[in-house]
């Protein structure tokens, strides 16, 4: 006889595995034509352990809870004027930089999540990537509602997804994040769930989440909470994918290892953005984007390679590159981005005479030595009435698609050139790593729809910088872009704070 | 190495090929050791633009606002072409010295150590 109600177990087996179906009539290959042409093998999907143990029904239930709390609090932010609460305006430029850099990613997760939950042959797998697809559409959501409050005091948020597409130095997260979606599908899980989400995502979401709560933005870091227990789920399903695929057949394994070293590196070059967000766009500083690295990428990423090492997996390709790294990157994107500030969608400053001792005393062996000296020379220009604004477009790497201005890491004042020449053109680099990721698959990078060179040839509204920022990228000139000095977000803050114009 | 794709001719146009420049070239140019400039500038211009048109009319309006732009002694700053050692010939196209299409001219002031000495 069959019991009325199932228990837990069945429940579970019911609602995941018991999905599936054989094929009697129809070809298997063709209902799941992605899973063959990476050379991935996989000889027995059964032996997929599920990550998340979750069921829909259980899912709806328990994120619907969530979302009632969170939602209670963006209630009581926007009630309470819960910006005036952030330690001081230039805060809110680090979330423009997360609604439209990192908010769009989690639509792109979406969707490559639910395309490889279409696409996987075992269930399980299918199951645990349609999950994370809603999670994550859930996280774009939030986010975009979590700092909704902010656009109504602030300039910057009120064209994200636009800029998103077309912004310069957007195209960095959006090339990313397109080149894994463009990927197959075993490689997409590889490079999202492994490396991004399980590898380097706390350096993502401490910074901005910790970020948020050194900085009185209680809005962003109730978000982070609320995410967190479906981040670990996410960080779950990234190790199960490198243990599955490991243990299925050796054939995987140098296959796998080569995705790692791709999207390693991939990430470190994403990150330099969140460095340069920890070391000069916090007000209140959480940690120094070195300790940052020390703490979740050496000591937490380095025990992990420990544990794959006996199915023959080594550490990414170029972490000796960053370890030195370390020392620099932040510093050398925050300088870009204040030399180009009149082209950023958000506003960039010199750091204080106070942030600079706290950089001096946090960076002892590189910041006085290389970076001090830029600081000074911008508040030199900037005294004389002539903050400097660099006049000219970058040369960008046509990997990462930052501009090149990260240097050589033993020669910290010269600027590290790489390139490769591949069917008659030439293709520039910032360093080894992007090289070695194009000189694999040039015919996917000479697709790079590079910024530079598409306003050069034409593709983006106008010849001069001034028409492309006010046609093409829809920035409020003279409201989003320039120094936070003298803007009118500074002016705001001023006269809500009762400090008079600066 | 080819691209591992689920298509059997993955095969693109390279999208900065020349013809796309609409009769430009692009010229990258970097000041080794000055990092007040985050990387180097990339212009667009004719293959017959000369080199002392590059130096004397385009290059200035990125570079010149350096502290030690003007101390710039020509006769003695070398010169790297595609990071090979090169000589410019100042009344030659930059077709006719052989600077290509994408291109990375970069050149050297030993004798300039950069604001305060620190390569900026």
């Amino acid at each position: 006889m069959v019991a009325k109600k199932l228990n837990l177990k069945e429940k579970y087996r019911a609602l995941t595995r018991d999905l599936d179906w054989d094929y009697d009539y129809a070809d298997r290959k063709k209902a799941f034509p992605y899973e063959e042409f990476e050379g991935i093998k996989i000889t027995d999907w059964s032996k997929w352990e599920d990550p998340f143990r979750l069921t829909m029904d259980s899912y709806w239930k328990y994120q619907a809870e969530k979302e009632k709390k969170l939602y209670a609090i963006f209630d009581a932010f926007s009630q309470n004027n819960g910006h005036l609460n952030v330690t001081d305006a230039r805060y809110v430029n680090a979330i423009k930089l997360f609604l439209t850099g990192v908010s769009p990613l989690e639509y792109q997760a979406f969707q490559g999540y639910a395309h490889v939950g279409r696409q996987f042959g075992g269930a399980g797998a299918r199951v645990a990537c349609q999950m994370q697809s809603i999670d994550e559409l859930r996280h774009v959501q939030t986010q975009i509602h979590a700092m909704s409050h902010y656009n109504k005091f602030f300039d910057g948020f009120q064209d994200w997804t636009h800029m998103h597409d077309r912004v310069w130095y957007l195209s960095v997260p959006k090339s990313f994040f397109d080149d894994a979606r463009s990927a197959g599908p075993f490689e997409f899980l590889v490079a999202i769930s492994f490396s991004f989400e399980y590898v380097l995502t706390n350096l993502l979401f401490v910074p901005f989440m910790s970020g948020a709560a050194h900085n009185g933005d209680m809005a962003t870091c109730t978000f982070g909470f609320s995410a967190q227990s479906d981040e670990a789920r996410h960080m779950t399903l990234g190790l199960e994918i490198i243990k599955f695929l490991l243990e299925q057949h050796e054939d995987n394994v140098p296959i796998v290892q080569k995705w790692i070293d791709k999207w390693f590196w991939r990430g470190t070059r994403l990150l330099a953005l969140v460095g340069m967000m920890m070391d000069y766009m916090l007000p209140n500083k959480v940690m120094s984007w070195k300790e940052a690295w020390e703490v979740y990428f050496e000591d937490a990423g380095g025990a992990l390679f420990k544990d794959l090492a006996r199915y023959g997996i080594r550490m990414p390709k170029f972490v000796e590159t960053t370890a030195k790294e370390k020392e620099h990157i932040s510093h050398q994107a925050w300088w870009i981005f204040y030399t180009h500030g009149h082209a950023a969608g958000f506003h960039t400053w010199i750091p204080s005479a106070e942030e600079m001792d706290w950089l001096s005393e946090k960076y002892p062996d590189t910041f006085d030595k290389y970076y001090r000296p830029r600081w000074e020379l911008a508040k030199e220009m900037e005294d004389r009435g002539e903050r400097f604004y660099t006049n000219g477009l970058p040369q960008l790497c046509t990997t990462c698609q930052i501009p090149m201005g990260f240097t050589e890491m033993d020669n910290p004042t010269q600027i590290s050139y790489r390139s490769s020449d591949f069917e008659g053109e030439k293709y520039h680099f910032c360093s080894d790593g992007c090289k070695h990721i194009f000189d694999e698959e040039p015919e996917k990078y000479v697709q790079s729809w590079l910024p530079v060179h598409q306003i050069y040839q034409g593709n983006c509204g106008g010849a001069d910088v001034e028409t492309v920022l006010r046609e093409y990228y829809k920035m409020n000139l003279g409201e989003d872009n320039m120094d936070f000095k003298g803007s009118p977000d500074e002016k705001r803050w001023n006269e809500w704070k009762g400090k008079g114009v600066a | 190495m080819p691209v591992v794709a689920i298509t059997p001719d993955y095969k693109f146009e390279a999208k900065d090929r020349f013809e796309n420049f609409h009769g430009n070239q692009i010229v990258y140019v970097g000041w080794d050791h000055h990092l007040m400039f985050c990387a180097a500038f990339a212009y667009p211009l004719p293959p017959t633009t000369t080199f002392a048109d590059l130096r004397d009319k385009v290059m200035p309006e990125g570079f010149a606002v350096h502290p030690e732009y003007s101390k710039i002694n020509w006769e003695t700053a070398t010169w790297l072409l595609d990071n090979e050692p090169f000589k410019p010939q100042l009344d030659k196209s930059l077709e006719e010295q052989g600077i290509g299409h994408k291109s990375l001219l970069r050149f050297q002031t030993p004798e300039l150590k950069g604001y305060k000495n620190a390569g900026v």
